[in-house]
C-alpha cells in the first residue's frame, strides 16, 4: 500500500525509477538504510519494542507482579536485573510488560484516532458547503482544547482503564489529523478523476473511500507514526498522573508514579529505567516517522 | 430515427460573488440515435458547462442549472431523484475527458478503474467484470490487455490513457458518449488514431456521440451536425457540410477563416476574430458578438438575434445571415 501510494502520488521522478531495476528486498532495505540512517535506527527500535511486547512472557524473568520483601528497593545487578521496587517487585519484568501497555495504547489510538480523523476530514471535503462548514467548527472547537488536557477531561470522564486511554487519546487525535486530512482532500476534490468518478455513476461512499482516501494515505500513514510517538508520551504521562491505567497493571508512566518520585534519591533505578525506556522508545519512532515523511510526502521530496 | 436528447431553453448559471456568470443562457438542440454531434466554440464559450449540466455534474455551488429540459429516453434528467441520475450516468451517458493525464486515479490499477463501472451498473462478479475489461481494453487497441490491467496509470502514455478512458466511457454500452474536448492534450497523430477509433466505435454500436471542440478540423471529419456557440448561445447550427459551405453567422466565418491553411502561401497572415468574447457577468444588450462583427448594423445593439432558418435544417443567429449567405454564393461561383 505504502509502496503504491509513494511511487504513483508524483508523475515525474518516479517513472525513472520504475525503469530502474528494484532489487531484492535486502538490497531495497539496505539503500534505505543508507539513505535514511535515523530512520533506519528508529524501525530497528520500533521492532524491538514490538518483539519485546509480543513475546513478554519469555523475556521477562519474573511474574512482574510477584512482590518479594526480601527484594524491596533491590539494587540493580546482583539478583534482579534492574533492581526492585517499593514492594520488591522486579523492576526489568515490569518494564517488559510495560512495553505491552504502551504499544498497545500507542498503535490503537494512533490508529482508530487518525483514521477516524481521516474519514471525517474527506467526508467533509466531499460534500463540501454546510457540511464541510459544521464539521469544521467542530472541529474547531475540539483543537481549542490542548490535546493532553482533553485526554484528561475524557479520562476523568470515562474513569481508568487502559481502553479507556486508548479512547481518550484516540478523540484527542482526531481534530488534527481531521484538519490535515482535509487540506490534502481539497486539493485531490479537485482533480479531474473525482469528476470522472462522479460522471460513470458512484455514489458518496464510493468515491470517498475508493477514490479520495486512497490519495491521502501517504499523508495518513505519516501521521499515524508521527501519533505513534505522542501517543506512547500521552499514555505514560496519563499513567504517572494517576488516570490512565489503572496501578496494578505495569506500565512505564505508572511506574514512574508514587515511590520512584519519593526515593528517587535512594533507589534511582526506579526512576530511571522506565524514563529511559519512554525516551528512546518515543525518540526512536519520531526519528521512524520522520523519515517516512521524507520517503512519502511528496511536498517534501528532493529537498533532502 | 428516433430522437434520444432533447435538450429545451437549458440554462446553467454560476453564482459567484461579482456576480451571475451565464454559462449557459438558453441553449436548446436534439440529437438523433446514432448520430454524432459537433459542438464548437472558443473558450469559455459555454460548451463544457452545457456538457456538463446533461450530466447534472455542474460543481454546486457556484454552479446551478436554472432552466430548461434535458429530455433524454423520454425522461427529463433535470427532474430525476440523485440515485436515479446516478443509473443514468456511466450506464446510458457516459463521458471522455479532456486530460487523460488527470483523469485517471493515479493510485488504482487499470483494472480496477475499469471494472468499476461494469461492477456498479451491471451487477458484475470480479471475474466477469475482469474478463470484460479485458475485451475492451483489445477494443480499444491496447496491445497486451491481459498484463496491463494490473498496471497503473503513469505506466501509460497520454494516448494510452485516453483509449482507456474510452473502453472506461464504452463499458456499460451507454446509448450517449459525451467528449469533451477528447483530442485537445494529444498529439496530431494520436489526435486522429482517438478520433478514428471513437467514431468506429460509435458506428458499430450505435452510439450517439456529443464532440465539445474548438478544433474545426476534427468537426468536419466526424460530425453529422455542429452546433456553433457564442457566449452561453448557440448561434449557428447546421450540418457539417452547410457550416463549411455556407456559413451563415460572421462569427463561424470569422472561426473558419482563422484556421491555418496548408494549401495557401505560407506569407499569408492568419485572420483571426478580433476582439475579446465579452464578459458573461453582463452581457451587452442585443447580439453577444456585436462589438467584434463586421457586419454588425443598428438592429444588433437593440435586439438578441432568434435563432432562424437559412435553409431546411440549417439555422443562424444573425440579422445579416442573408447576405452573409448570398456573399458566399458569390464567392462559390
Amino acid at each position: 500500500m505504502a509502496q503504491d501510494s509513494s511511487s504513483t502520488a508524483v508523475s515525474s521522478g518516479v517513472v525513472i525509477r520504475g525503469l530502474r531495476p528494484r532489487g531484492t528486498i535486502w538490497q531495497q532495505v539496505g539503500s534505505l538504510a543508507r539513505r535514511k540512517p535515523l530512520g533506519a535506527f528508529g524501525a530497528v527500535v520500533a521492532l524491538i519494542l514490538i518483539v519485546v511486547a509480543l513475546f513478554a512472557p519469555f523475556i521477562a524473568t519474573k511474574d512482574p507482579a510477584e512482590t518479594n520483601a526480601a527484594l524491596v528497593y533491590a539494587p540493580p545487578g546482583s539478583e534482579l536485573l534492574l533492581g526492585g521496587d517499593q514492594v520488591g517487585r522486579d523492576v526489568f519484568s515490569r518494564l517488559v510488560y510495560g512495553a505491552r501497555v504502551s504499544l498497545y495504547a500507542g498503535l490503537l489510538s494512533a490508529f482508530i484516532g487518525a483514521t477516524i480523523g481521516m474519514v471525517v476530514g474527506v467526508t467533509s471535503v466531499h460534500f463540501g458547503g454546510k457540511t464541510d462548514l459544521i464539521i469544521q467548527r467542530i472541529v474547531d472547537t475540539m483543537m481549542a482544547f490542548p490535546a493532553l488536557i482533553l485526554a484528561i477531561a475524557i479520562m476523568a470522564a470515562l474513569g481508568a482503564s487502559l481502553n479507556n486511554v486508548v479512547i481518550a487519546l484516540s478523540i484527542a487525535f482526531m481534530p488534527s489529523t481531521a484538519r490535515v486530512l482535509r487540506s490534502q482532500a481539497l486539493t485531490v476534490k479537485e482533480m479531474d478523476y473525482i469528476l470522472a468518478a462522479r460522471a460513470i455513476g458512484a455514489g458518496h461512499g464510493r468515491i470517498i473511500f475508493r477514490h479520495m482516501i486512497p490519495n491521502c494515505l501517504a499523508l495518513y500513514i505519516v501521521l499515524v507514526t508521527v501519533f505513534l510517538g505522542t501517543a506512547i508520551v500521552a499514555e505514560a504521562t496519563l499513567s504517572f498522573l494517576g488516570i490512565g491505567v489503572p496501578p496494578d497493571v505495569p506500565s512505564w508512566g505508572g511506574m514512574l508514579n508514587g515511590a520512584a518520585q519519593r526515593y528517587v534519591h535512594l533507589a534511582p533505578w526506579l526512576g530511571v529505567f522506565p524514563g529511559l525506556a519512554i525516551a528512546i522508545v518515543v525518540f526512536a519512532w519520531n526519528l521512524l516517522g520522520d523519515a517516512l515523511r521524507d520517503v512519502l510526502d511528496p511536498r517534501l521530496r528532493g529537498t533532502e | 430515427m428516433a430522437t434520444l436528447l432533447e435538450v429545451r431553453a437549458l440554462k446553467t448559471h454560476f453564482f459567484t460573488q461579482a456576480g451571475v456568470v451565464k454559462a449557459v443562457d438558453g441553449v436548446s438542440y436534439d440529437l438523433e440515435e446514432g448520430e454524432t454531434l459537433g459542438l464548437v466554440g472558443e473558450s469559455g464559450c459555454g460548451k463544457s458547462v452545457s456538457a456538463l449540466s446533461i450530466m447534472r455534474l455542474i460543481p454546486d455551488p457556484p454552479g446551478k442549472t436554472v432552466g430548461g429540459e434535458v429530455i433524454f429516453d423520454g425522461q427529463d434528467l433535470l427532474k430525476l431523484p440523485d440515485s436515479q441520475m446516478r443509473r443514468v450516468r456511466g450506464k446510458q451517458i457516459s463521458m471522455v475527458f479532456q486530460e487523460p493525464m488527470t483523469s485517471l486515479n493515479p493510485v488504482l490499477s487499470i483494472g480496477r478503474q475499469l471494472t468499476e463501472s461494469l461492477e456498479l451498473h451491471l451487477g458484475m462478479s470480479k471475474t466477469e467484470a475482469r474478463r470484460e475489461a479485458v475485451r475492451r481494453l483489445a477494443q480499444v487497441g491496447i496491445p497486451d490487455p491481459e498484463r496491463r490491467l494490473k498496471q497503473f496509470p503513469h505506466q501509460f502514455s497520454g494516448g494510452m490513457r485516453q483509449r482507456v478512458m474510452i473502453a472506461m466511457a464504452l463499458s456499460c454500452n451507454p446509448k450517449l458518449i459525451i467528449a469533451d474536448e477528447p483530442t485537445t492534450a494529444l498529439d496530431v497523430t494520436i489526435q486522429a488514431q482517438i478520433l478514428e477509433l471513437m467514431k468506429h466505435l460509435s458506428r458499430e454500436y450505435g452510439v450517439s456521440l456529443i464532440i465539445i471542440t474548438h478544433n474545426l478540423g476534427v468537426v468536419a471529419r466526424y460530425a453529422d451536425r455542429v452546433n456553433i456557440m457564442y457566449a452561453g448561445k448557440i448561434i449557428e447550427r447546421g450540418t457539417a457540410r452547410d457550416i463549411y459551405r455556407h456559413p451563415s453567422h460572421p462569427y463561424t466565418l470569422g472561426l473558419l477563416h482563422s484556421v491555418p491553411r496548408l494549401d495557401l502561401p505560407r506569407k499569408e497572415k492568419l485572420d483571426p476574430v478580433e476582439g475579446q468574447p465579452p464578459d458573461l457577468m453582463n452581457l451587452p444588450a442585443g447580439c453577444a458578438f456585436r462589438e467584434r462583427c463586421r457586419f454588425a448594423i443598428e438592429r444588433c445593439a437593440e435586439e438578441i438575434p432568434p435563432l432562424q432558418s437559412v435553409s431546411a435544417g440549417h439555422f443562424s443567429a444573425c440579422f445579416a445571415s442573408a447576405t452573409l449567405v448570398s456573399r458566399a454564393q458569390e464567392h462559390g461561383a
